[in-house]
């Protein structure tokens, strides 16, 4: 190794271990104690005090109750057509919009980057937004769900910056070969820029996978309520005729079983997301830059 | 000047003339932001109008400042500003350090394997809706909820912690951290890959120990990112993280929970008093710019790092 460590440093590395892992121990346990307790035999569940490491019991009931639900089927179909339609919109206007300003002389471009930076500080706020959607006819549709978020200030000036780093000479080179900017945006740019893209997709997947208030103030009719909707009233709201769409065998146990369902519908509609992001993890860094802020 | 000006127009026409692909990809972005960002500034000022949804924006009349007046009379006006800025510090003071002190202690693993583990297990709150980390809270803070099982064994009595108002901030700031202290160490770790190895190596020749880097090596190096998280930090002062707030308020904890958008959110979307909120929201947005313009300019005159 480079250099020899002294018995301070030592201590202090073993410290920082276990540090470090009673750290990550807090931030996953929460969703490890409502996996077990999904699994776990409700009447077991309740006379247990104190945390879990393990299902007590097991069972599949809960699981079982919350996929014959129908709402959750809509809710999840709903909620993956808002992820598809609005990260493809999304990814479509960003590229587009980071690729015509990270171009050099573009006369209008500093001027268009005012415009969008001035967004980033100041907003109209929610009762002008709320009547701009009510306006454009938005209401009850889904394009109250994929248009006004479609954007991000931030996502459009990261992507901005990493097109600008790309050589001039690989597109000028194309440029001489008669290729247009579409063509070079997609021929050449989107393909060497394959660790900011797939970040920008995940953000802009996960914040429409998690988002629920746009759906809550806009959607009224529930056939397009997304799958958080749902959630909420399971979760927040206690709807208890939301939990319970198939009659348990006994009505007295019918308490035992909401609270089964609902970790069993966290879990349904969590593992999804957290299954994609640790693949994803080393291209972080490249999403959070903020020295892209500047310039 | 009209020679000159018109001569302007024809370099912008020219210009719109040979980049017109350019031009053409970022029209959609510009309407974009047009529609979904600047006519709701315009919208902004019915908060000066009597607005009428069926007179629309244009014909309300206008009632200059009284809006505004009426929110500085507001019975509620202390308790929602006082709300806001209290939350909001607490969160600065607890939430901004924390990624920080995540970021320098994982900067000392040597071990790889260890290191990425621990970063895919603290990231993982982030990822994690906010409806259901409001479930998981109602849950365990529930009168029979984990919480209160472990309290119980320390000889406290058993209640229902959401329901506290004196327990609402923590609840508050303590799921924050918990969320947001992973996925904020990264960009400390991407400032703190940065600094030169060199530094380190010179120090360790001079007889510098591990504490004495961190004083005058790692900390001075990521120093610039750490200002400017902190001016946009300070830019949405005003901006506390209101959809939490809604999954987990109710009318026993509105005294310490309701914040300003919370209450725009009721007077606009349940009352539908638009013009009133409107301009609540609207007082709310300038106090947010002047923080982040006063941040900005402080940091400029002390520090020379700054936004723009």
């Amino acid at each position: 190794m480079i250099s020899k460590r002294t018995a301070g440093e030592r201590v202090f590395g073993l410290l920082n271990i276990v540090i470090l892992s009673i750290v990550s121990l807090i931030c996953i346990y929460p969703m490890l104690y409502i996996l077990f307790a999904s699994f776990s035999d409700p009447r077991l569940l309740i006379q247990h005090q104190g945390i879990l490491f393990a299902p007590l019991g097991f069972t599949a009931k809960g699981y079982m109750l919350v996929l014959n639900n129908p709402n959750i089927g809509t809710g999840y179909y709903n909620t993956i057509l808002y992820v598809a339609g609005g990260t493809f919109i999304s990814m479509l206007l960003t590229c587009l919009g980071a690729y015509a300003l990270s171009r050099k002389r573009v006369l209008l471009s500093k001027y268009i980057m005012i415009l969008i930076t001035i967004t980033m500080f100041f907003s109209g706020g929610l009762i002008p937004f709320y009547l701009l959607i009510m306006k454009l006819g938005m209401i009850n549709t889904r394009w109250a769900i994929l248009l006004p978020g479609a954007l991000s200030s931030w996502n459009l000036i990261i992507m901005r910056t990493s097109f600008a780093g790309i050589p001039d000479g690989l597109l000028e080179s194309a440029k001489i070969d008669g290729a247009n900017d579409f063509s070079i945006l997609f021929r050449i740019v989107l393909p060497v820029s394959k660790a900011v893209i797939s970040v920008m997709i995940l953000f802009y997947a996960v914040g429409m996978w998690n988002s629920w208030f746009n759906a809550a103030i806009f959607l009224k009719k529930r056939s397009l309520f997304p799958i958080q909707l749902i959630l909420r009233e399971i979760l927040i709201l206690n709807d208890k005729s939301q939990m319970l769409q198939i009659k348990v065998v006994n009505p007295k146990d019918a308490g035992m079983y909401r609270m089964l369902v609902q970790y069993t519908t966290i879990i349904v509609a969590t593992v999804p997301i957290l299954l994609i992001y640790p693949f994803l993890q080393k291209y972080f860094v490249k999403g959070v830059f903020v020295g892209s802020l500047k310039g | 000047m009209v020679n000159n000006s018109g001569g302007r127009m024809n370099t912008v026409l020219r210009d719109i003339k040979v980049n017109r692909m350019i031009y053409l990809m970022v029209l959609p972005v510009v309407i974009w932001y047009i529609v979904f960002c600047y006519l709701p500034m315009y919208g902004s000022t019915i908060a000066f109008k009597d607005f009428k949804p069926g007179l629309g924006i244009i014909n309300s009349p206008w009632i200059g400042f009284d809006n505004f007046i009426e929110f500085f009379r507001d019975i509620y006006f202390q308790r929602i500003v006082t709300n806001t800025v209290l939350l909001s510090v607490y969160d600065i003071l607890w939430g901004f350090p924390a990624p920080i002190i995540l970021a320098l202690l994982l900067n000392e693993v040597r071990n790889r394997a260890f290191k990425s583990t621990v970063q895919t297990m603290t990231y993982l709150p982030y990822f994690v809706a906010t409806v259901v980390v409001c479930g998981i809270i109602i849950d365990f803070t529930s009168t029979n909820g984990i919480i209160n099982q472990m309290l119980s064994y320390l000889g406290a009595e058993k209640h229902n912690l959401l329901a506290d108002k004196n327990l609402f901030r923590t609840i508050y700031i303590a799921s924050s951290v918990w969320q947001g202290t992973g996925w904020g160490s990264i960009i400390y770790l991407a400032a703190l890959a940065n600094i030169d190895p060199q530094l380190y190596e010179a120090s360790i020749i001079d007889g510098a120990g591990k504490w004495k880097q961190i004083l005058h090596i790692t900390l001075p190096g990521i120093s610039s990112t750490i200002v400017i998280l902190l001016i946009l930090r300070m830019g949405s002062i005003m901006n506390v993280g209101f959809e939490k707030i809604i999954l987990l308020y109710n009318p026993l904890t509105y005294e310490t929970a309701d914040v300003i958008a919370t209450y725009v959110y009721r007077k606009g979307l349940i009352d539908f008093d638009y013009s009133y909120s409107s301009a609540i929201g609207l007082f709310n947005s300038v106090i947010n710019l002047i923080f982040l313009l006063a941040a900005n300019g402080i940091s400029r005159k002390y520090s020379e790092t700054s936004l723009w």
